[in-house]
């Protein structure tokens, strides 16, 4: 009977918590919460108190991907399957919207809360997201306190580097030829480094395929590439294909670190300063051109 | 038709499908712009030259490329063992040869020296090859090649799969699709260079078979006595078709039906004579995979649709009727 209405009652507080309701105050806060996306692993890390969390992903833990590897790696690891999860006896879980439903629909059959946040595709998104988070976890003062050293941390960088009218064209390009257009938070970071987008400009605005040839006629100033895992891979291979790299084309190739803008944590601000300071490095008057040897 | 005739007809055909491929892309280029970049080459790092010279001269040299390399391989292996179902991608050629090369890749063998990534194909194309031959060997039925095929083809796709998702990096295990169904999406001329010289290789050593596969077609007895080395011929034909079959496989995956198909279609024409068969086979493949290519970029611009697909859907439909008409002819 007991154990019943404590089932009820996660169940309820779980449903508040995908509902985006904060839980009702006096509530006690999870003890022991389970992540299974690589985004809650992250502002878990952030916000969870000492013990609160309990596992993270196994993608939290892979330093290609994540932001926080080394913080995770402390964690034991699950693989986001609701059977392993469920044993981990959690009263939390932190899920994706995106691509885990079936493992989400399972838990809460059985009784697991599972509160559950969406992409984040925009600064502000990133701030509700870490509102939320503290909410689920009870930490909400230490979620404020984030969001405040963010807002004032984007704010000194905005004004050291304000963004001028020159907004050089840059592209994010990824294995398979996948880009990044403005209406996702690497777009959205793009255009706060006052960079303009040329997936945008194509016409792809969320997240798809650039084609090469698209890309090279688009001629950016910065062409955009991220970690790249050591093994080949044919998805890799357009990254060095000879029309991008042809002529002066290496001179406009970068190097970022995309782990910082996968997740809407206030780690974007490092992607984001990287990102201004390619943008004043371009913006700056062109040093005198070198002379090619036998031009 | 008169052969010169055919020939002719057929190098305008892909004459005309190489310059529509030239034409084809996301991005939209006009024709006069398009051709004078390609041409002239326009100042150095202009956009539309690059493009030009660097995706889509590439792409189109490679759907020529491959498709003769195919359609001759297919030709000169139903005229050696006799089978119409003989074909590189049936009989599992195709698939040994991306074994090789994802080996080669994710071993890094690949990158030791400039054609190791072909000739890591050759093995494996050479490898199956002797291992059909062997098994269905010049008199062997249409079953026993069949099956040894199917054999080999699922052998040699379960291992490219287990390597590839071995691979640590996660990319590779989506490439299985590539080296299964084919795509010349995003090759560059290095490419182009790199499954020249084999290609070139393969062929020298199948297109001088023709007046030996005519005699064949009178039996192997007849045969050898108008003085065809028989063994040295099947030596010819294991390594040539190994070399084209394999330096295709390593730029663009594993096409299929390409050689069952095109010579076929083509038999009658040549009055079923094997050495006018090789010339036009090959053709006519060049034909086949760059109207293939064009289909992709035309019904899916934006997605990278594999050419597999493509001429799977033409010969799966083509390879049953082949089946049902060689039953009711009960060979």
């Amino acid at each position: 009977m007991s154990a019943f209405v404590r089932r009820s009652k996660a169940l309820l507080a779980g449903l508040a918590l995908v509902l985006g309701l904060s839980a009702p105050a006096g509530a006690e806060p999870p003890r022991r919460v389970v992540s299974i996306n690589l985004c809650t692993d992250q502002l878990a890390l952030l916000i969870a108190a000492p013990g609160q969390l309990v596992s993270v992903s196994n993608l939290g833990q892979d330093a290609m991907l994540s932001a926080m590897a080394d913080r995770a790696a402390a964690f034991p690891a699950n693989r986001g399957q609701a059977e392993e999860v469920f044993l981990m006896r959690p009263d939390l879980v932190l899920a994706g919207t995106f691509t885990t439903q079936a493992t989400v629909d399972l838990l809460q059959r059985l009784g697991v809360p599972v509160a559950q946040f969406p992409p984040v595709s925009s600064l502000d998104d990133l701030r509700d997201g870490i509102v939320r988070m503290g909410a689920a976890l009870g930490r909400e003062a230490v979620a404020d306190e984030i969001v405040a050293r963010f807002d004032a941390d984007l704010a000194a960088l905005s004004a050291t580097a304000p963004v001028g009218t020159a907004r050089p064209r840059a592209a994010l390009y990824y294995p398979n030829g996948y880009s990044l257009g403005d209406r996702t938070l690497a777009g959205q970071v793009l255009a706060a480094a006052g960079l303009a987008n040329v997936a945008a400009e194509a016409g792809l605005h969320h997240g798809g395929h650039l084609a090469l040839e698209q890309l090279v006629l688009a001629d950016p100033d910065l062409i955009l590439t991220g970690r790249r895992y050591p093994t080949p891979a044919r998805a890799q291979d357009v990254l060095d294909h000879p029309a991008l790299t042809a002529g002066s084309g290496a001179a406009r190739r970068g190097n970022i670190d995309d782990r910082d803008l996968i997740c809407g944590t206030p780690q974007v601000l490092k992607a984001l300063a990287d990102l201004v300071a390619r943008r004043q490095a371009l913006a700056a008057p062109a040093p005198a051109p070198e002379v090619e040897a036998g031009g | 038709m008169k052969f010169p005739v055919l020939i002719g007809a057929l190098g305008l055909l892909v004459a005309g499908l190489f310059a529509a491929s030239l034409l084809v892309g996301p991005a939209a280029i006009g024709l006069s712009e398009s051709l004078s970049a390609l041409i002239r080459g326009g100042a150095d790092g202009d956009a539309v030259a690059v493009v030009m010279r660097e995706v889509r001269l590439p792409r189109a040299l490679l759907g020529a490329m491959v498709g003769a390399a195919l359609g001759l391989s297919g030709a000169a292996m139903q005229g050696f063992l006799r089978n119409p179902l003989a074909e590189p991608g049936l009989i599992g050629t195709s698939a040994s040869a991306a074994l090789g090369a994802v080996l080669a890749i994710q071993t890094g063998f690949a990158a030791a020296f400039t054609l190791a990534l072909p000739l890591s194909a050759l093995v494996g194309a050479v490898l199956s090859v002797l291992l059909i031959v062997a098994l269905a060997g010049p008199r062997g039925s249409a079953l026993v090649l069949i099956l040894a095929g199917i054999a080999v083809s699922a052998l040699a796709g379960a291992c490219t799969a287990l390597v590839l998702n071995l691979s640590p990096n996660p990319y590779a295990a989506a490439e299985i699709v590539f080296w299964m169904m084919g795509s010349l999406a995003d090759r560059s001329m290095t490419h182009v260079w790199l499954a020249a010289p084999l290609m070139a290789l393969g062929a020298a050593m199948i297109l001088p078979m023709g007046r030996g596969l005519n005699a064949l077609t009178l039996g192997e007895d007849a045969a050898a006595s108008l003085g065809v080395a028989l063994g040295r011929m099947r030596l010819m034909l294991v390594l040539g078709t190994a070399a084209l079959v394999g330096a295709a496989t390593a730029v663009a995956g594993a096409i299929g039906f390409v050689g069952l198909v095109v010579p076929h279609i083509l038999r009658p024409l040549v009055g079923a004579l094997p050495s006018r068969l090789l010339p036009a086979s090959a053709l006519g493949g060049a034909a086949m995979v760059l109207a293939a290519d064009i289909a992709v970029r035309l019904i899916a611009p934006d997605r990278d649709l594999k050419l597999g697909v493509l001429t799977a859907l033409v010969g799966a439909p083509f390879f049953l009727h082949l089946i049902w008409r060689t039953r009711s002819e009960g060979i």
